[in-house]
């Protein structure tokens, strides 16, 4: 969307200091360079003003103001984002919701937990956990705020057994850009009352309505849970394998597929070793459940599929000391590839579980088509796949040069395959123009004109998704 | 107390006895405040963490220059367990050191019992132990079952430097320092954490060895048959009290410009040895 916005003059700052004190209101060169980019860093733009609100109340008055002086605004999390969704492309208001950091209520007759959306994941799993509960969705970011996990609809390892994001909200209370405070959903576990406003603002990537509160679903937490590390003689074996594995019922928590090269990068980076080096690739499954022995007959079950199906061996994993030893390299892949090279870009593309193994043999013959580097890891489990395309050697136009060849490449060959273009991370600024490509104009224009429902002047977060 | 071995080294081919303890599976062991005894009940066990690293570096010389692993350890039946984890490590035996008779030993009488049960077991050219339990953490039995079969023995082995026929070198973590040894076989070491990355029970040898037999060993069939020196009649020490650790969340705010900082952070990690 390219359209005039109205820049920030000194009559706007007055009104966001009535809002919100000195100390939480940041001007021109004093916004810290974080807020300028994301975890990628594809783009860069600094706001002109950042701000951390405390309540529904304060973003309330500072969305109603800005949407009727047209100044756009961003909202952020902890910007652990991959496709710039939370940056100012167009500069104007960032609010931050790193002070909203509350837990609201733990409900335990309801299995739910209301929190403020600055609350990061890793403090969710430990609140509920520590209560024998549990929150599923684990996406591999946990410094993450749960209202960016919300905004992306992240997924995660556990997307397998559990779902994502979207199968554990419960109710929103979000700000429209109006300024008007609406509450979604609740603690139902049913809702058939007309549009479900609840699942389109999730996902929306701060474009709809400015989310200040989360009802979650738990579950009670599993109390054992096993992790296998098979190694195969090749990726290709390894990756085709996952479908045998759903096949046989018997469905792991996550199902994560790995390279040598990949675990050697967090080798490097973490200074730690990984517990096996026998092969190049692997598969990494886990069980959950509530006794040893019923997870290890289900977990028996699918080691013996994984044996028929050429795997060298299937290592246990049933110690806290093991766990660590290996999710804490699978933890550490997306940083270790980022400093295994000088800059990266990612696609994020999710396919049928069954079209994995084709996908990834395809990032082969992309890796030597375009002449780059090509790393990879991911969800074989539910077909969402990371693809890391690295700068290494080359010079800034050459690389932006194969980076998109090899990006077109990839993008057309998931959307053959009957994939999307993004399974966890979202659309944001980077990904857009091959959402456009894949989804088309009919399509788009529903995305716009839901997008026009919420925010007609086109002020929230401007820029992204459609 | 002398202990003879076999010269099995002259073959190129050494006995290895790793000692293992079946420990609690969590840190968050509760203790009696009123009897001073961990309470086990529900709690799930594992192998002691410190001798995955022990039975790592075995495997790793089994590795290197061929060798029959064998692990013992002293505990309820239950604890059969952790030797069929060790049989899906790469143990070629297992023994258990299993009677009422041993029940409440304290380091002093544990480790005779081990040492006992190693002249019954196998005749090890290596003895290798992990530095401590995570239950008891005294750090004890193991050189202490050495003195008992009088053999040489060098605690908190972080580096195996060089294995020959007749002795190896090693490097020991020192408070101060980190030194360098040379032991004679037969010995013992105790491994530091970090030693070797302790691979994981492979499914393979689950399955290959769920008939391998464990070696039960009672009272009975120990050559020292005076029943004052084991369990809670060999043990001089009396437990006054247990209490659960404090946490240690130590931590240090510096600062300064960054010249300063850097020689600070230097000098830190030169005392901490991680340089």
């Amino acid at each position: 969307m390219n359209r005039a916005y109205k820049k920030i003059d000194q009559e706007d700052i007055e009104f966001f200091q009535s809002v919100i004190p000195k100390s939480r209101l940041f001007i021109g060169e004093e916004i810290h360079e974080d807020y300028s980019k994301d975890e990628l860093a594809g783009v860069h733009r600094y706001p002109d003003v950042v701000v951390e609100a405390l309540c529904a109340e304060e973003i309330s008055k500072l969305l109603k103001y800005c949407n009727e002086h047209d100044i756009p605004v961003i909202p952020r999390g902890q910007g652990t984002g991959l496709v710039g969704a939370s940056v100012a492309i167009h500069g104007g208001l960032m609010i931050s919701t790193i002070k909203m950091n509350r837990f609201i209520e733990l409900d335990k007759e309801n299995l739910t937990l209301t929190v403020e959306p600055g609350v990061l994941l890793m403090e969710i799993s430990k609140y509920v956990e520590d209560e024998d509960l549990f929150y599923p969705p684990d996406p591999g970011e946990k410094s993450a705020t749960i209202g960016g996990n919300i905004s992306t609809n992240a997924g995660g390892m556990r997307a397998v057994k559990y779902g994502v994001t979207r199968d554990f909200v419960r109710g929103l209370e979000v700000v429209l850009m109006s300024g008007e405070i609406i509450q979604i959903g609740g603690k139902v576990v049913k809702n058939a009352s007309g549009y479900s406003i609840k699942d389109l603002m999730v996902g929306s990537e701060g474009t709809l309505g400015f989310i200040t509160k989360a009802i979650l679903k738990l579950l009670p937490l599993p109390k054992v849970a096993v992790s296998l590390l098979v190694p195969f003689p090749t990726l290709e074996q390894a990756v085709e394998t996952v479908p045998l594995i759903i096949k046989s019922k018997f469905i792991p928590t996550a199902i994560e597929y790995m390279e040598r090269r990949v675990i050697k990068n967090a080798e490097d980076f973490l200074g730690k070793k990984f517990p096996d080096a026998s092969s190049d690739a692997y598969l990494l499954l886990t069980f959950d459940g509530n006794a040893l022995d019923e997870v290890e007959r289900i977990y028996e079950k699918v080691a013996d599929v994984c044996l028929e199906a050429g795997a060298i061996d299937v290592f246990i994993s049933d110690t806290q000391e093991r766990q660590e030893s290996i999710w804490s390299a699978r933890g550490a892949f997306l940083e270790a590839i980022k400093a295994s090279t000088t800059a990266m870009d990612e696609c994020d593309v999710v396919v049928p579980r069954n079209q994995v193994a084709k996908f990834v043999k395809y990032t082969k013959e992309v890796e030597s088509l375009v002449d780059i580097r090509i790393a990879s890891f991911g969800h074989a489990g539910d077909g969402n796949l990371h693809v890391y395309v690295l700068k290494d050697q080359y010079s800034d136009e050459v690389y932006t040069q194969k980076l998109k060849e090899a990006f077109d490449l990839l993008y057309k060959r998931a959307a053959e395959l009957g994939g999307h273009v993004s399974g966890e991370h979202g659309i944001g600024y980077a990904k857009l123009p091959y959402l456009v490509a894949q989804q088309g104009p009919v399509y788009m224009n529903l995305l716009k004109g839901i997008k026009f429902a919420f925010d007609p002047k086109g002020l929230l977060n401007p820029g992204k998704v459609c | 107390m002398n202990f003879e071995v076999k010269a099995s080294s002259e073959e190129g081919y050494m006995e290895i006895l790793v000692c293992i303890k079946q420990v609690p599976g969590t840190t968050q062991v509760e203790i009696d405040e009123e009897t001073g005894v961990l309470r086990r009940d529900g709690v799930a066990s594992k192998m002691n963490p410190y001798d995955l690293y022990a039975l790592e570096s075995a495997m790793v010389l089994k590795e290197k220059y061929g060798a029959t692993v064998h692990v013992l350890t002293m505990g309820p039946p239950q604890a059969e367990h952790i030797i069929k984890e060790a049989y899906m490590m790469g143990a070629d035996h297992g023994a258990i050191l299993s009677d009422r008779k041993f029940a409440g030993a304290d380091v002093w009488a544990t480790a005779y019992t081990l040492s006992q049960g190693v002249k019954r077991f196998c005749k090890p050219d290596l003895i290798i132990c992990g530095k401590m339990t995570t239950d008891g953490d005294t750090a004890q039995v193991g050189p202490e079952m050495a003195e008992f079969l009088g053999i040489p023995h060098i605690a908190n082995v972080s580096k195996i430097v060089d294995v020959t026929r007749s002795n190896m070198t090693v490097e020991m973590d020192m408070p101060q320092t980190v030194e360098v040894a040379k032991v004679e076989f037969p010995c013992l070491i105790t491994v530091e954490k970090g030693i070797f990355q302790p691979r994981l029970p492979s499914y393979k040898l689950k399955k290959s060895t769920a008939q391998l037999n464990v070696q039960y060993y009672a009272f009975r069939d120990l050559e020292d048959q005076d029943e004052m020196k084991y369990g809670l009649n060999g043990s001089p020490t009396q437990v006054k009290r247990i209490f659960p650790p404090v946490g240690n969340d130590a931590h240090e705010i510096w600062e300064g410009d960054s010249d300063t900082l850097t020689n600070q952070m230097f000098n830190a990690l030169m005392r901490l040895k991680f340089i």
